[in-house]
């Protein structure tokens, strides 16, 4: 058998809600392992105006490199505190912000390790289906053989990448059109 | 660890496209870069898990969140989630939201002149089941005027919010309701171009889940990326 997926409806303009009752801006409490970070950013439109109603959602590995989800059958140890998803929404300068840790590496295609990353999913009034993209971390060694980032044309990978900002603090911003804008993935 | 089999890419003309301009928002808002096309990784092909320690399992009755009974017509929803090989997705959490039943949103921006009810917030939540199935029990939401062009009314509906087990399955959608005429006339509705996909997004009056005397019932089935056979399972 083979059924056709639901089609994607836009999240319009109330999505509060529905899903402001899950805000989850700390994804690691006291006791999770890493190395904390703290990250930033806003979401412009194509005229450069905060968008002041999306949700900004991201999906990580742990410390180890391993993602609490039953998909993943890595030999790595679980952190009984850490989910690796966190839930924002932005507020009327389209701020967005997340506590988490720097997560592990995790394998990517053909068995090739990835740098360490955050998957993020964005989604708006104005979007029929969700944006995904990702933020990886800035002086990171591993950033250069990433097979992702190497999909990505050279002159476009910066807007994947986090700027340091100050001590534990990075910034990292979603410019939905034109100038700089974000490189988003056909998933 | 070996490649993760990847999902499957969506059906022709079955998701629609970012710009869409007969949906005025698109205009500012799609990327106009190409897309990077993203092969399915390990952190593709995970999802967090939720469970009755993040909802309770009454948060699935829109209708009794307050002191007294919302306005409007009680209706049930309910259906089963599986993937696209027929498989049903258990222990799943779904978020919905909706208007009223006069057609306004409990919500700072919604400044449409109908009445807001004190006695209904309308967003609640569930898991489903073993099987796939979920309930609500909520009240029938109102039509709303909204901005995108003269005249504009959004056919009735609620906001469906879903993850599935991977992160290339999360799917937010809306569920419509049968006969509505608006339907016709609403361009978030018409935004893929295959009849039979947007049919799917109208739910169906479901006679054996109504409640005698006091609700009708209404049933929606959510479809949700399926992975791509493997050689293995496809010679069993
Ligand atoms: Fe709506």
């Amino acid at each position: 058998m083979s059924l056709r997926a639901t089609t994607s409806q836009t999240i319009g303009p109330y999505l509060r809600i529905g899903l402001e009752w899950m805000v989850i801006e700390d994804l690691a409490p006291q006791g999770v392992a890493g190395e904390r970070v703290r990250i930033e950013g806003r979401v412009l439109d194509g005229d450069g105006r905060p968008v002041n109603d999306a949700a900004v959602e991201i999906w990580q590995a742990n410390s180890h490199g391993k993602y609490a989800s039953p998909e993943d059958t890595q030999d790595k140890p679980l952190d009984p505190k850490f989910r690796g998803y966190g839930r924002s929404l932005t507020d009327n300068d389209g701020n967005f912000r997340f506590r988490t840790i720097k997560p592990g590496r995790v394998p990517g295609s053909e068995g090739k390790l990835q740098a360490p990353h955050l998957a993020v999913t964005i989604f708006m009034r104005g979007l029929l289906k969700q944006l995904l993209t990702r933020i990886y971390f800035p002086d990171e060694p591993a950033n250069a053989d990433d097979p992702v980032l190497k999909l990505v044309p050279a002159e476009r990978r910066p807007t994947l990448l986090a700027r340091r900002k100050g001590d534990g603090v990075l910034e990292w911003n979603v410019i939905l059109q034109g100038k700089n804008e974000t490189v988003f993935f056909d998933f | 660890m070996k490649s993760p089999a990847p999902y499957r890419r969506p059906y022709f003309d079955t998701q629609p496209e970012y710009l869409f301009p007969q949906y005025a928002s698109t205009v500012r808002r799609a990327p106009r870069e190409p897309l990077v096309v993203l092969p399915h990784t390990l952190s593709e092909v995970t999802a967090p898990v939720f469970g009755y320690g993040d909802i309770k399992p009454t948060d699935n009755d829109l209708t009794k969140q307050h002191k007294g009974e919302p306005q409007g017509e009680r209706i049930v929803v309910s259906g089963r989630a599986l993937d696209e090989n027929g498989k049903p997705i258990p222990n799943m959490l779904i978020e919905i939201w909706q208007a009223n039943a006069a057609g306004r949103y409990n919500h700072v921006v919604d400044q449409h002149d109908a009445p807001i009810d004190p006695n209904f917030t309308g967003g609640g939540r569930c898991l489903t089941d073993a099987n796939g199935n979920y309930r609500f029990l909520t009240i029938r939401p109102g039509e709303y005027p909204w901005r995108n062009h003269y005249n504009a009314w959004r056919p009735a509906h609620i906001h469906f919010s879903l993850f599935g087990p991977a992160l290339v399955t999360r799917l937010i959608t809306q569920m419509y309701f049968p006969g509505d005429p608006l339907l016709d006339y609403d361009p978030m509705y018409n935004c893929v171009a295959d009849e039979k996909a947007r049919e799917r997004l109208v739910s169906v009056f479901d006679w054996e889940n109504t409640l005698p005397e006091y609700a009708l019932a209404y049933r929606f089935d959510i479809v949700l990326r399926g992975r791509e056979a493997t050689p293995m399972e496809t010679r069993r």
